[in-house]
């Protein structure tokens, strides 16, 4: 008896199949297939599938398990708004990147009448309102309700997750409108405490139920059983259970995700980021052990301009401008030159993402003498970087890339690892890993195990 | 009945003598008010985004190092600028280095947007019956 879990990864460009063997903890066969989700999404997997069958000579696939995870039709696309930048804002912003949220619009304070209409021009799957401790501020999340409520059909859901004491006021406000709106948990109770959690449920929980049904993506479920979630909560599922292992594996301990895209980069921190230095003092908002920051402006496909911005200042190899040029027209790099070219952008992208996703510290002159301040994540005992993405897997030097996640002298105020191990997703699995963790999470450890490369 | 007043309490800028601004918290739980107890080295922007986003009443502020005037530098225009003309403001402590005549010190801290300026040595217990909770009513917050 075989025992076959299909692992599904919809995509805007591709549609990926990962079929793996539960009983012997391996992968059978992957599959790539160009997606179909703007016409019918499962004339892509049914593709997909074929092919599976053709190079295995396994039957009956569309009976087998499976589990899905997408990042096509845009993503799951949000629009956070809070009261103070660096506190509501920043927590409900954590939030929706954490449930794996492509996040689309970010907003502080109270909105203006043009701000509310950028945001239903923006058409964002989900609006999250924050604003105000549970007990404290109620001006700014009401007015914001209020103006969310005059918006027109391009915003549908709504979560609330700001100060509780507003949610009777907040559904008088809203409930004359036929928008879906959710209550949940403040994302920030009182000073100094995210709360996350229950916010990601609720945003995963929208997206299973109604979001994929409006993309289309729920089509699959004639064939496969459920599209659990949104692809980066896959990879951040996976970064979680590789971190804190399960029943007697102790797992890697705490870790760096790097997942380097075409349009934006990803980095996942599963780490608590306190300070190495006892005498540093903690400032800001804290950072959930869980991280996820997510990079629009470095992608290698569609953030060429940006990127060569960037390389200014560096020694760049002999024609770099002109095989740059050659990118943007969609080409590949094949020779050593554009291979190497190539090779520095993608290297740029990963010192740029992981230094914003870092924690930083800054000195402070004191009456009483010098101070350090930190900001952030500290992630300089930080063991294992991992990298996946297409840029990172298919290079001919995986190594040099990751290595430009590294701490660096020259620059000591930016807390990133310093002796860390490399390894590369080379089978392209952490998605699988992650949804597999959901019901098979030992099997899924052993999995990741086996297939990650250490370089 | 009106929900109780929200304090603020914290040492300003870098001075890390805490034990003071515990007592204040102590002291004002004890009475009944809801405290946002922010400890030690906390900046001027800390105390203005905390009370923006707690909707707080007032800021109990303390310092024991002798250098909160200049921790405090631009505070004044940065809480009216933060919409916070309104949040009643203390500071309690040893607000300059040495022996020094609070008479002549006060004037000072009241140029920077305190409402009252104390001492060291002050019965919080006191300033919470006599001069808070009066100060509160006369705003309405209480």
């Amino acid at each position: 008896m075989d025992n076959i879990r299909l692992l599904i990864d919809f995509g805007s460009t591709f549609t990926k199949v990962v079929a793996v063997d539960l009983t012997k903890e391996e992968i059978v066969a992957t599959a790539r297939v160009p997606s179909t989700v703007e016409s019918d999404i499962t004339v892509g997997l049914g593709e997909a599938l074929r092919k599976i069958e053709e190079n295995t000579g396994i039957g009956n696939l569309e009976e087998k398990e499976a589990l899905a995870c997408s990042s096509a039709a845009g993503g799951l696309r949000m629009v956070c708004a809070g009261f103070v930048p660096e506190l509501t804002s920043k927590a409900a912003n954590l939030a929706a990147l954490g449930a794996g949220a492509k996040v689309v619009g970010y907003y502080s304070y109270k909105l203006t009448q043009k701000e509310a209409r950028e945001i239903e021009a923006s058409a964002p799957d989900i609006v999250l309102l924050a604003g105000g401790t549970d007990g404290g501020d109620e001006k700014v999340i009401i007015h914001n309700a209020e103006m969310l409520s005059r918006t027109g059909k391009n915003i549908t859901n709504i979560i609330i997750a700001g100060n509780k004491t507003t949610h009777d006021d907040i559904k008088a406000i809203l409930r004359e409108n036929s928008k879906n709106v959710i209550y949940t948990k403040n994302v920030m109770p009182e000073i100094g405490t995210l709360d996350v959690a229950p916010c990601n449920r609720e945003i995963r929980e929208l997206f299973m139920k109604n979001i994929i049904e409006a993309k289309g993506i729920a089509r699959a479920k004639a064939i496969i059983k459920d599209v659990i979630m949104p692809t980066p909560s896959a990879v951040l599922e996976a970064a979680r259970l590789l971190a804190d292992g399960r029943d007697g594996d102790k797992g890697f301990g705490a870790l760096i995700v790097i997942d380097v895209g075409g349009a934006t980069t990803d980095v996942h921190s599963i780490a608590d980021g306190k300070p190495a230095r006892p005498d540093t003092i903690v400032a800001g908002l804290p950072e959930p052990y869980e991280k996820r920051t997510v990079e629009g402006d470095l992608g290698l496909k569609y953030n060429l301009d940006r990127l060569t911005e960037l390389c200014k200042d560096r020694e760049t190899p002999p024609g770099f401008e002109e095989i740059v040029r050659s990118f943007h027209e969609g080409k590949l790099p094949q020779t050593e030159e554009e291979i190497a070219c190539h090779r520095l952008l993608t290297c740029l992208t990963v010192e740029a993402a992981v230094s914003r996703h870092a924690g930083r510290i800054e000195v402070v002159y004191s009456p009483t003498g010098e101070r350090l301040v930190q900001y952030g994540k500290d992630l300089t005992g930080v063991k294992t970087v991992i990298g996946t993405g297409g840029p990172v897997i298919f290079s001919d030097n995986s190594r040099e890339i990751l290595s430009h996640a590294l701490y660096r002298e020259e620059n000591p105020f930016i807390l990133k690892p310093k002796n860390p191990y490399f390894y590369v997703d080379a089978e392209y699995i952490l998605y699988a890993v992650g949804l597999l963790s959901q019901t098979d999470p030992k099997r899924a450890l052993n999995l990741a195990r086996k297939y990650l490369k250490r370089i | 009945m009106k929900k109780a007043p929200t304090i603020i309490t914290g040492t300003v800028g870098m001075d890390a003598h805490v034990i003071g601004t515990k007592v204040v918290s102590r002291a004002l739980k004890d009475a009944g008010f809801n405290v946002v107890a922010l400890g030690m080295q906390v900046s001027p922007e800390e105390f203005i985004s905390v009370a923006q986003e707690t909707n707080a009443d007032a800021i109990l502020m303390t310092s024991l190092y002798g250098m909160a005037e200049l921790d405090l530098k631009g505070f004044n225009d940065k809480r009216m600028e933060a919409g916070l003309g309104d949040v009643l403001l203390y500071i309690g402590g040893n607000l300059v280095i040495g022996r020094y005549d609070p008479r002549e010190v006060e004037p000072r801290f009241k140029n920077l947007g305190f409402d009252r300026v104390y001492p060291p040595e002050t019965d919080i217990v006191a300033v919470i019956e006599s001069d808070l909770k009066k100060d509160l009513k006369a705003r309405g917050k209480m």
